[in-house]
């Protein structure tokens, strides 16, 4: 049977595949791909064998650096990074979460100052369990999974 | 929640969280104060101004900085309410600490919100002293409860602790046990379920081979302990007020539950007290607290001198 792209493949550029459906928007957020003037093209909701509904991004024209592609490490660890040359992979990235974590994530302590301060917030991450955290600088308080808020970034 | 202690030899600029202090930077501070006990005037600083900015009520605090502060021969400056000042125009934390900043040589600031201090401290060119952001730390309390212990026991190493009351809230007790992780002491933590002290705490002690107990019933540590650490049940922390009239009393020391307890026993309290410990034990010899507050003139005289210097 033949096999056809549910998301147009892209000349040259990035592919985010793997996302969990439910992420899809947080990741546009974190990358602040909505201010951008790149050609993008996304599918969501499309079938996966790993995780049951999966979102993928292609970004024409468009690269990032190894800190600014694991910032979406937070909610979406297990996301595939292919970086696209004349229509072939030619590098796959694998995302590493970073030690520490600037903007992007609001602390969940309703009276930290940076939920009341122009402050950028600002975490260290702690995976010496199984699940992931995030340690405020400020407020020295824990920001978990299920509470993980992201901040746009336009 | 838990950041890992200093160990280094870096000196601390601020004092923001009692993490900011390394082993021999508390001993540091704790000899310093002994000094001061003996020769509370020493005014070595009498070119310094010293701000004392406060957003929140304080009694001890408040006064024992500024006595400190005066006592070290600088001048004071400041507000024990912001109501008074540009913050009630909208003003920011950066923009008041920058401008205080510019007139005084150290800032000891009070304020509601968590990570304020810290936050102060990266903004201002002088040193910052926390004197209490909202629920999270204040380590000049814990500074002195330290000096208090080492002067009643002669020393901090092996001592038997038992810390009653709020072990979920209280910052005291979360900055004390830290602190104390230095010196192998045996905790028993006593509090009801609501208030139990928090997974992540014991598992800061885990970590680091220190031994606890805890229970729900007040007379099981007093004899063993050295220091009887009391803090208030507040009424605000429960969702069930008939709870709340059940614990208050359960969690109240008086003279007679003091029978078995050692001699050296010293009961300390970060104050203000409520029901907690009954008036008939003020005048126990096991109770040290107002001689605590009085140590934290010396404590907060020992801190400004190091930060200075």
């Amino acid at each position: 049977m033949e096999k056809h792209l549910k998301v147009s493949a892209i000349k040259n550029g990035t592919v985010l595949d793997h996302i969990p459906a439910e992420q899809l928007f947080k990741v546009i957020d974190i990358l602040g791909l909505s201010g951008i003037s790149n050609q993008i093209t996304f599918g969501t909701n499309l079938d996966s064998k790993f995780l049951g509904k999966k979102a993928i991004i292609k970004i024409s024209d468009r690269y990032f650096e190894s800190d600014e592609i694991n910032r979406i490490a937070l909610i979406a660890p297990q996301a595939k990074i292919n970086i696209i040359h004349n229509f072939e992979v030619a590098e796959k990235r694998i995302l590493s979460i970073p030690s520490s974590i600037k903007g992007i994530v609001k602390c969940m302590n309703p009276v930290c100052v940076t939920n009341h301060q122009p402050i950028e917030t600002l975490f260290t991450t702690i995976t010496d369990e199984s699940e992931l955290k995030l340690l405020c600088h400020y407020c020295e308080k824990i920001t978990d999974k299920e509470n993980l808020k992201i901040i746009s970034n336009k | 929640m838990i950041k890992s202690t200093k160990s280094n030899k870096y000196m601390s600029r601020n004092l923001i969280s009692i993490q900011d202090f390394s082993k021999e930077e508390i001993l540091e501070v704790l000899k310093m104060a002994a000094g001061f006990e003996k020769n509370p005037s020493q005014p070595i600083f009498r070119d310094k101004v010293v701000a004392s900015i406060f957003f929140e009520p304080s009694t001890r605090t408040r006064l024992s900085f500024e006595t400190a502060a005066n006592r070290l021969g600088a001048r004071v400056i400041g507000f024990s309410d912001a109501g008074n000042t540009s913050v009630t125009k909208g003003e920011t934390i950066k923009d008041t600490i920058k401008m205080v900043s510019n007139y005084a040589d150290l800032i000891i600031m009070r304020h509601p919100l968590e990570g304020s201090a810290r936050y102060a401290s990266e903004i201002s060119p002088v040193p910052v002293i926390n004197a209490g952001d909202g629920s999270n730390q204040h380590p000049s309390q814990t500074l002195l409860d330290l000096y208090s212990i080492q002067k009643t026991q002669g020393k901090l190493d092996n001592l038997f602790i038992n810390i009653v009351g709020d072990l979920k809230y209280g910052r005291t007790v979360h900055s004390l046990l830290q602190a104390m992780s230095h010196f192998n002491p045996t905790f028993l933590f006593t509090a009801p379920e609501e208030l139990k002290l928090p997974n992540e705490y014991k598992e800061y002690l885990r970590k680091r081979n220190i031994r606890f107990e805890e229970t729900r019933n007040l007379a099981d540590g007093i004899c063993q302990a050295d220091i009887l650490y009391m803090t208030r049940v507040q009424q605000e922390r429960f969702t069930d007020a008939i709870e709340y009239e059940r614990v208050k009393n359960v969690y109240s020391l008086n003279n007679s539950m003091l029978e078995g307890a050692k001699s050296n026993m010293k009961i300390l309290h970060p104050l203000p007290r409520v029901n907690e410990i009954a008036l008939d034990v003020d005048n126990s010899d096991h109770a040290y607290y107002f001689d605590q507050a009085k140590n934290g003139v010396y404590t907060r005289m020992a801190i400004i001198t190091k930060l200075f210097s």
